[in-house]
């Protein structure tokens, strides 16, 4: 059996992104993270009119995906053996809140479908999976803080079960105050992978 | 009609969604799904919500949906057919 290695890592958090710790994209006249993710979208120009549906945290998970996976031939793998493993503290509170103002309306009780399909974490794996057509193992995992260990032991055991031989990994997070997305790509080639590296890589930025 | 239809358009890119499109770039007789629009699932319990909201229409048989929702031309009419 072979080894697994760092080949990528994106980091965006502060309208900035950093692709494998080099700033790749700042945008510093946008306050907010709407127009920030818009900005970095029309940066990509990924022409995916899918990210206009998306709520906030889907499309920071697709952008931050997007930058990880823009020079990767995943054509190399059988979908079935890439994985996405992702973290955040928040789930998808910020859409909850907009799916509970949404039905508290007066006037009427009217769910929103497009807003209501995006109050579950996972959604930001199933976009991540139908943009590239990936069909491997995946989980989400809730906790306080960006946990390497957590992720590493997940995405350790998947690999020494032969689960999966690709992962796409990491913390995506938005609440009132902030948000973050940090994803790591380990693949058979690339740099040296541990829970240690992993923390090292993500704590480039910690100060940003 | 033709106001209606504009309306609808309007409501359309709004509900859903369709940043970066304007009313004048949607064909009225263009097909909201698959081709056309390229509309999901998604969208058309979205469109659903905006008949029963907007105008008063609950539509009780989903197969009907394949019908009203061919085109904004064909929603239009079945609006004016149906709205009390």
């Amino acid at each position: 059996m072979g080894k697994l290695f760092i080949n990528k890592y994106c980091h965006i958090k502060n309208n900035k992104v950093f692709l494998d710790g080099k700033l790749v994209f700042s945008d510093d006249e946008v306050h907010d993270i709407k127009p920030f993710l818009k900005s970095v979208y029309r940066f990509l120009k990924p022409a995916y009119n899918k990210f206009f549906k998306m709520d906030e945290i889907s499309k920071l998970a697709y952008l931050c995906s997007e930058y990880l996976l823009q020079d990767v031939d995943l054509s190399a793998f059988n979908k079935d053996d890439i994985a996405i493993v992702l973290s955040n503290s928040d789930s998808t509170s910020i859409t909850d809140q907009n799916h509970q103002n949404s039905i508290s309306k007066e006037g009427g009780f009217f769910p929103s479908p497009s807003i209501f399909v995006y109050t579950l974490p996972n959604i930001m794996i199933g976009e991540i999976s139908i943009r590239h057509k990936l069909k491997g193992e995946n989980a989400f995992f809730i906790v306080e803080n960006f946990d390497a260990g957590l992720l590493t032991n997940h995405i350790n055991n998947l690999y020494l079960t032969r689960k999966a031989k690709v992962f796409i990994a990491g913390w995506v997070n938005i609440n009132n105050d902030s948000y973050e997305a940090f994803l790591f790509l380990l693949s058979p080639c690339g740099k040296k992978y541990n829970k240690g590296e992993i923390e090292k890589v993500y704590n480039q930025h910690k100060y940003i | 009609m033709d106001e209606l239809i504009e309306k609808l358009k309007i409501q359309i890119i709004e509900q859903l969604n369709l940043e970066d499109m304007e009313p004048e770039d949607i064909n009225a007789k263009e097909p909201l799904f698959g081709e056309g629009l390229g509309l999901d699932s998604i969208d058309a319990l979205e469109l659903i919500v905006l008949m029963e909201k907007e105008y008063g229409i609950k539509i009780q048989n989903p197969k009907d949906g394949q019908k009203i929702f061919r085109s904004i031309e064909t929603m239009a009419s079945y609006i004016q057919m149906n709205q009390k």
